[in-house]
């Protein structure tokens, strides 16, 4: 055991030492030494040589695994035993040599998702009541501790920050460096660097529960998720090795040339063609996971890269979400009253609108805000409330007139100015009787319009929006971002139902939303997109998460995902090409075992060169 | 059912890989066994009254790799 285990530790000085000794050998005889002593380096470059292979390959066949290493053990012994102790030396440095680099240049492939992992924080300043701060291991941090995050440190939680206030890199979770100001009641992510400033933070995740771990757990799982081409390839790999071995078997027997079926094994490794698909998918993967966008596996790389149309949520996805109330109409006896009903009920959401209702009450200085007791949310419409005696209901024009309400003519005329205006409006009614109409706006993000016309330009024919809002708001927005077609007034199921006649009209849709409401239209599009800065929900449900929340991060997905499409396209042709350039060669006479062997590891390490380019893929 | 996560080396070959989930499959009371190739981890569910983690520890080193670290869920 053990010395299998030294073996494998000492496998590179060994691929060195053998190739030393064949340098010496070859030298020692152009500079006229005796072919004996040629012959004899040789052989103990290939004893020296063939010893971790041989290991290798007994290892596996212990566990009924047919290997490269097999192969070419054989193939070795075989050369070996015709007293072609050159080829033999030969064909064992380039294996060793070629793993070895090999194992170099992939961990340079797999540096971005490495270097991600490396940045979780392992400690924790933990607060103890009395004041005291103990180092923790971050695993046993518990939910509501305590922890101090000091300048130069890392947030070891996702939490709440209670005492102080920093500016605070959140790069590993965002990719984007810029800082931002983080205060009282501000919420940080795990792995956030803080630059300046010193935070006291509550901690309301831990351990693999943060963002952060599930975001690198994301990206470790998508590396190795594979696409149906790479699962083929797989499976073709685990046949293909022992097919080659009782190919060359048979060849031997027939022809009774040895040399031709050793040669055959050698060139027989699968190689560049097993590692050339998941290679680019790695490299393409963790290039988006350093820019913020983390593409869920091989699969999705695929589909998002034959996309034609892309659908888009309106609120949050092409706006902000940063509502803010611009107008409110007054119909009961006390506006006052109303509202602080109103931003009661309200609070109980998270959705956009209602976070406008309830800091315009809170900037109106309307406190103490009444209980709700009871609370009923109608998907789409809006919700109802009990507030002590009174019954409200809050949302659509719809919901009040399901219930009864009567909005009068002059009030719908305020609502349809609203809408004009480009507002989404909230309705507030009281038991029977509409009490307020709140116009509430919403901007459009600034990258929008230049990101969906680029979008357009790369290849993306259809560009919709689809909006639970009205049909007013829904106009002015789609005009301002450069969208033709649109519908509004959607509840969720509707949306669903037009991602389905779009897929039935055999289009390949992305549905880009913000994960929360989105849930359904985001599980049944081909690819799911979600801006999710950093939402569980959004993480789950979606094959690409939008770090950031931009537009153009859409467009760095796609174009990201072409790229890499591309790029494994072309490591496939380089694999499949050179077994048929070899196979050509060795039928003219042209490829003997050693060059053979040579032009297989050139392969592979094309093939990993080729994907490393990914790595350093930008958006210009 | 206990999870257990293994943290190796680089590992470079696809066969490596093969060989590793073979191995660890083959042990009495292992449920399920995933190979995260470019992580280079070992993510295994088992009967933990059947093995335990230093076996499964054990199989893959002796299989010549070497486990950095183990992380038991």
């Amino acid at each position: 055991m053990r010395f299998q285990r030294w073996l494998q530790a000492v496998k590179n000085q060994t691929a060195l030492a053998v190739g030393v000794l064949i340098a010496v050998a070859y030298g020692w005889y152009w500079l006229g030494g005796p072919v004996v002593v040629m012959q004899g380096l040789l052989l103990v470059a290939s004893v020296l040589g063939v010893a971790p292979i041989l290991m290798q390959a007994y290892q596996a066949l212990k566990v009924k695994v047919v290997s490269i290493d097999l192969l070419v053990t054989i193939a070795v012994i075989g050369a070996f035993v015709i007293g072609e102790y050159n080829e033999s030396a030969i064909v064992t440095f380039l294996f060793l040599f070629g793993s070895y680099l090999e194992q170099r240049t992939l961990k340079k492939t797999r540096e971005s998702i490495r270097s991600l992992s490396e940045m979780a924080p392992q400690t924790a300043q933990v607060v103890a009541d009395d004041g005291t701060v103990t180092a923790v291991d971050v695993d046993d941090v518990a939910i509501g501790d305590h922890v101090l995050v000091k300048a130069g440190g890392q947030v070891p939680v996702d939490g709440t920050v209670i005492t102080g206030s920093a500016f605070v890199n959140e790069a590993s979770i965002t990719g984007e460096a810029q800082l931002v100001k983080k205060e009282v009641g501000a919420s940080v992510y795990s792995g956030a660097i803080v630059d300046n400033g010193t935070l006291t933070v509550v901690a309301n995740q831990v351990g693999d529960d943060t963002t952060f771990a599930q975001i690198v757990e994301l990206v470790e799982e998508a590396q190795d998720s594979k696409s149906p081409a790479e699962k083929f390839i797989d499976r073709f790999a685990t046949y293909y090795t022992p097919a080659v071995l009782v190919l060359a078997l048979v060849v031997g027997l027939i022809t009774r040339d040895f040399k031709l079926a050793i040669t055959i094994l050698v060139l027989g490794c699968p190689g560049a063609l097993v590692i050339g698909a998941p290679v680019s998918i790695v490299a393409g993967i963790g290039n988006g996971a350093k820019n913020g966008v983390l593409i869920k596996g091989g699969e999705v790389v695929n589909t998002m890269a034959g996309i034609d149309t892309m659908v888009f949520d309106k609120t949050g996805t092409l706006t902000k979400g940063e509502t803010a109330v611009a107008q409110v109409v007054n119909y009961a006896a006390d506006e006052a009253t109303v509202l602080k009903l109103a931003a009661a009920v309200e609070k109980q959401s998270d959705h956009p609108l209602a976070l406008a209702v309830v800091s315009y009450a809170q900037q109106q200085g309307l406190t103490a805000l009444p209980i709700v007791t009871h609370i009923e949310t109608l998907k789409g419409l809006g919700v109802k409330a009990q507030v002590g005696e009174q019954l409200v209901r809050i949302g659509r024009a719809q919901l009040l007139t399901d219930a009864g309400i009567i909005i009068n003519k002059q009030q719908r005329a305020v609502i349809e100015a609203s809408q004009r205006a480009g507002q989404s409006t909230v309705l507030v009614a009281i038991d029977q009787t509409l009490a307020l109409i709140i116009g509430i706006a919403d901007t459009v993000k600034p990258e929008a319009k230049a990101a969906l016309a680029r979008l357009r330009k790369a290849g993306v024919k259809n560009l919709v929006m689809l909006t639970g809002d009205n049909e007013q708001t829904a106009a002015a927005i789609a005009r301002e971002v450069g969208i033709t077609e649109f519908h509004a007034n959607l509840l969720p199921a509707e949306k669903v139902d037009y991602l389905k006649t779009y897929q039935a009209k055999g289009q390949k849709v992305a549905f880009i939303g913000d994960g929360i409401n989105d849930s359904p239209s985001l599980a049944l599009a081909d690819i799911g997109i979600a801006m999710g800065s950093g939402t569980d929900v959004a993480i789950e449900t979606s094959d690409i998460v939008l770090m950031q929340s931009t537009l153009s991060e859409v467009v760095y997905a796609d174009y990201l995902t072409k790229a890499t499409a591309r790029n494994t396209v072309q490591n496939i042709v380089i694999a499949v090409g050179t077994v048929a350039l070899l196979l050509l060669g060795l039928i003219l006479g042209y490829v003997q075992m050693a060059s053979g062997m040579f032009v297989h590891e050139i392969s592979i390490l094309v093939v990993i060169l080729n994907a490393m380019r990914l790595i350093r893929f930008k958006v210009r | 059912m206990a999870k257990l996560v293994m943290q190796l080396d680089e590992l470079s070959c696809p066969s490596c890989m093969q060989k590793i989930q073979a191995g660890v499959s083959q042990q009495a009371g292992v449920e399920s066994v995933k190979v995260l190739f470019n992580a280079s981890k070992v993510k295994t569910e088992y009967d933990e009254t059947t093995t335990n983690p230093e076996q499964l520890t054990q199989v893959v080193t002796d299989l010549g790799y070497n486990v950095k670290s183990v992380k038991v869920k």
